[in-house]
Parts: C-alpha cells; structure tokens; sequence
C-alpha cells in the first residue's frame, strides 16, 4: 500500500489548494454584485435565453454514434503501429473489422439517424 | 509471445462467425425491407444460421484448446452451454416467428439483436480469460436491454429496458471493479494463470484479492438474479415482450451460470472456505424469497420471474459444495430449466393477446376444457419446474440435492427439499386454475393458435421427458463437459 502515499498526499494537496483559492477570494475578495456580474457566464457574450433550455434528442444520437465511430479510429492507431508485422492478414482482419462499422453505418443511414431535419 | 495469430485458428470459432454474419445480413434487411414477409425470411435466415452454428458446435465437442494467445478456448464446457444457447436461440425464434409479428416488434433487428445476444453469451462461457468474459457478458447485455424494451407504446416494456439497463450497467461495473481489483493484487488476468499461482503461493490472502472476488460475486449475482441482487427480475422479465422473456430467463442465466462456475470452479477453489459461507447464505435467501415473493403473485409472468430466481437458487446449493465432479449436476440442471421455462413463456404467449403484454391467472381459468393441449403442455412444463417425476425437473433437483448432501451440507439440502414443497403451491395454483375455475370475462378462452407454438411446446416436452427419464446421456454429457475442471 506504500507506494499509494504518493497519490494520497497528491489528492490531499489538491484539496487543500483547491479549497484556498476559493477560500480566499471568499474572505478577501472585493464584491460588486451588478446584475451582469450574477447572470451565468457565457464566454463574455450578453446572455440570451434561459440557463436550462430542452435539447432536441438528435444532439444525443449524433452524439452516440460519433462515439461509436471515434473509437473505431482509435482501434486503427494500434494496428496502424504493427501493421508491417502483420502483413496481408493483418489488414484483411482490419478490412472485416471496418467493414463490420460499415454495415452499422448502412443501418443508421438508412433508418435515418443522421436525417437533421 | 508472437503477435501473429495463425489465420488456421479461426476454424475453431466457425459457429461465432456464422452468428455474426447472419446478424448483419439480417441488420441490413431490417433498414431496407419492412413489413410481415420480411419479418417472416428474417425469423427464416435466423433459424437456419442458428442451425449452421449448432451443427458446427456439435462437432467440437470433444476438443480441448486455447486459440487467439489463451484468450479463447475451446472445451467441452464450452461447447456444452454454446449448444445449450443456440438450442435455446432456435427454441426463442420458431416462437418469434408468430408471437414477434403479432406484436408488430418483429423485423431484421429483432433477429439480428437475438442472434448477437447468443454470440456474447457464447464468448462469454468459452473463454477463461477476463476480459473475453466481459466482452462476452457485455455483448450479450447490450443486444438484452435494447430486446427488453422493443414494445415501445407499453410503459411496462420501456420501464423494464430501462431499469435493467441502469441496473445492469451498475452491476457490470460491480464485476469489472471485482476483475480490476484481482488483477491489482496478483497481476494476473487469466482464471487459468490465477489457478496456477494460487497452487504456488498457498495460503494467499490480501484484503484487495477477497474485496475483488466479493465483488465479482456482486456483478455475476445480479446476472443471475440471486437475493439480494435479483430486484430487477420481476419487473422487467414482466415487462418485456414474451419471447423476449424466454430467451431471457434461460439464455442469460445458463450463460451467467457458466461464467461463474468457470471462474470460480478453475481458480478459486482454495478459497472454497471462504466464498461457501457466504453463497450459503445467498441460497437459502434466493431459494426462500423467491418461492414466498411468488406465492401472492397473480401474474403468470412474475410467478415465473420468482420463480426463475428461485431456481438460481437450487443452482447454487450445488455451486457451494466447490466439488468439481458434481458441477455437472449445475449444467444437467440449467438445461432441464431452460427448457421448461421456454415451455410455459410459450404457453403463456398463446394465452395472451395480441397488445396485452399482462397474463393474470384469469386468463388461464377454463382452459383444460377449452384447449386441452395447451393446458397438458403446460401442465408439463409446471409439473417438471415444481420438480415432479419423471420429469427433467425432478431429475435435476435430485442431483442437485444429493450433490450437497454428499458434501454434507445436510441443511442446505433439507432447506431446499422445504422450498420445493412451497413452491409446489403456485405452480399447482395455476394448474388449478386451468382445470377447476370456469372462464372469466368475455374474450375468455381466445387464444392465440399457431403450429410454431406448437412445435416449440413439443419439442420442450420431449426434451424434459427424455431427460427426465433417460437422464444418463445428458449426465455423461454435463460430467465430460465438466471435466475440464479435473
């Protein structure tokens, strides 16, 4: 368990740290409080609308499925590295597994998921 | 160790890959074809790729290799449960063929998602590798919630998809917790390697190894539906569709069941002592609840949803003993129960109607006068699940029985033989229910007739008589099959 100290300590530090910069710009910070200055930031932009709008549920889909298709990449990367090793076997078992996304790919289409309006 | 895989050892996996590529072929027929006929081929190309698998798995029985650098193994343990699935996706499927058209939930998806269901349960029990295993476990979970919830216009079904989602979610994080932690402790991710190290460093013990193995227990127990973990199990066996539930209430727990016992029976075994104690506890308790909670149900479907967790419960009174020779009687048993559930789901399918996803006992009143051949499947199936000579059921719970009994566990087996007495009571209620109580309601005693129920329910009835009556083959089958513990 010794060797864990370390992370411990780390995460105690933080702790501490966090909770002394907001600690300290409670007590000694200088407060205003002005309309604009309690609106929700939004990256120094004039807030438009309220905070807690409803999202359409497309954002979720696409959201999904970009996952989906990202980690695909991502299993790329590691045969990409050995892929002189493998050889043709190697890439004909790359080409079933992309192929297999593909098929997956057909399926959203066609169904519509990828349809904005 | 060479990262090359020689391209001869996918010969091995011959049934996963006719699986995978029916499943897409089906998926791309559910995006371009709709409507009864093409629900129709698809239920068709699902049944013959089942078929294709099950002949190629039939033919491994009897190998014994590890394929993939000791990810994948091929063993008659293996083999056992994956002909055990396809059976039981062949078995779901003829049923589907009219009961997924009458719900209107039918189409590619549904047969393709069925399929890939049984590809994970397959990986998940031929592997003792961990991370295979929840590979496995995972593909099969994700192919079950999407199943769950098909009847997309009933609350119950949606409920039931999303319940068992988040709990199921929860639960696999449990197991990977439980894998992770005992791979922290002896660095070893292999049930196989775990074996040989615990022979070399006896007595093992760290707080982070027996946290881990509490842990996988936890994640492998809500699997199986075993108190305390089983609270899912009546409501969304209730709320998914029929068939749905079938395949459920067999597949995933013959599947969840072998995972285990592989686990648990190839590494850790030394520590026998310590787990007994605890699962003994979670027996009595799943054996009890179950049969007490399904006393007072009126719904068939629940009946058997406690019921189903009743069983697991039977099951793990042998999986206490860690006697790895009787471990076949746990594989004699969960075939026998698979087949008797797919039974009375089937039954209770022809009973209900079409946009009726609920099944009181009501609907079953009259029907030994009306449908005799219904109400004698079904009586079969509850005879044989209440444990009845000569019946599968029986057979199995005897085993099962004096499997503890020889390892003297004396209370174990005596709280058992008391649980099978209660549960006598509600499977008789609904045999009452049939022959004794008149029709109730207009629409009494409608039911859905069609030859693939039929079939199903006489194929479940043979294979529990043969069984019940000539258990020796199935024994010898389930004690090879077991073997590979030795």
């Amino acid at each position: 368990m010794l060797e864990y100290v370390a992370i411990f300590v780390m995460f105690c530090l933080a702790g501490i740290i966090a909770a002394a910069i907001i600690g300290f710009s409670h007590v000694l910070g200088h407060r205003t409080k002005s309309k604009t200055k309690l609106a929700p930031y939004e990256c120094g932009m004039t807030t438009t609308g309220p905070t807690r709008r409803r999202m359409t549920i497309r954002y979720y889909i696409v959201a999904m499925l970009f996952l989906v298709f990202d980690i695909e990449i991502i299993f790329l990367y590691p045969w990409a590295v050995v892929s002189r090793r493998l050889g043709l076997f190697g890439f004909i078992e790359m080409l079933i597994f992309v192929f297999i996304l593909f098929i997956g790919y057909i399926y959203i289409w066609k169904k519509g998921a990828l349809e904005w309006e | 160790m060479d990262a090359l895989i020689p391209a001869s050892e996918f010969r091995w996996i011959v049934p996963e890959m006719i699986l995978t590529g029916f499943g897409l072929v089906l998926l791309i027929m559910g995006c371009l074809t709709r409507g009864p006929v093409a629900s129709k081929i698809s239920g068709v190309l699902c049944i013959a790729g089942s078929l294709f698998a099950l002949i190629f798995t039939v033919k491994m029985w009897g190998m014994n290799l590890d394929i993939f650098n000791q990810l994948y193994t091929i063993d008659n343990f293996g083999t056992f449960f994956k002909s055990l699935f396809l059976a039981i996706l062949i078995l779901v499927a003829l049923v589907s063929l009219r009961y997924a058209d009458r719900e209107e939930i039918g189409g590619g998806e549904y047969y393709a998602l069925l399929m890939f269901g049984v590809l994970g349960m397959m990986v998940m029990t031929s592997s003792h590798h961990f991370v295979t295993i929840f590979i496995g476990l995972e593909v099969m979970s994700l192919a079950i919630y999407v199943l769950c919830g098909l009847l997309r216009s009933e609350l119950a079904s949606v409920e039931a998809a999303l319940k068992y989602f988040l709990l199921g979610a929860f639960a696999t994080g449990f197991l990977l917790y439980g894998m992770s932690m005992i791979y922290g402790s002896t660095g070893l991710i292999d049930v196989v390697d775990l074996k040989k190290y615990f022979l070399m460093k006896q007595p093992f013990s760290a707080t982070m190894f027996i946290i881990g193995l509490g842990f996988l227990l936890v994640g492998f127990g809500f699997k199986i539906a075993s108190v305390p973990f089983h609270m899912w199990t009546p409501d969304v066996y209730q709320g998914a569709p029929t068939s749905i539930t079938a395949y459920m209430a067999t597949g995933v727990k013959a599947a969840a069941f072998g995972a285990l016992i592989r686990v648990f029976f190839t590494a850790f075994i030394p520590f026998q002592f310590g787990w007994s104690e605890i699962i003994w506890v979670l027996a009595v308790l799943t054996m009890t609840v179950g049969n007490i909670t399904a006393l007072v149900q009126r719904d068939v479907k629940r009946i058997l949803a406690y019921s189903s967790i009743a069983h697991a419960g039977y099951i793990l009174v042998a999986f206490i003993t860690g006697d790895r020779g009787e471990a076949s009687s746990m594989l004699y048993y969960l075939m026998a129960y698979s087949f008797m559930n797919i039974g009375a789901f089937t039954a209770v399918i022809v009973v209900q109607r079409k946009g009726d996803n609920t099944s009181d006992l009501d609907s079953f009143a009259g029907l030994g006068a009306r449908h005799p051949f219904i109400a004698l499947c079904m009586s079969v199936f509850l005879l044989s699940l209440a444990g009845v000579p000569p019946l599968a059921g029986f057979m199995g719970k005897f085993y099962v029985f004096s499997t503890a009994v020889k390892a003297q566990y004396y209370w174990l087996a005596i709280i058992g033989f008391l649980n099978s007495v209660v549960a006598a009571y509600y499977y008789l209620r609904v045999m009452m229910y049939m022959y004794f109580r008149e029709p109730i309601g207009e629409a009494a005693g409608a039911v859905d007739r069609a030859p693939q129920y039929g079939l199903v329910m006489l194929i479940c009835m043979w294979a529990l008589l043969h069984m019940g009556i000539f258990p020796r083959t199935f024994i010898v089958m389930a004690q090879k099959a077991v073997g590979i513990f030795g």
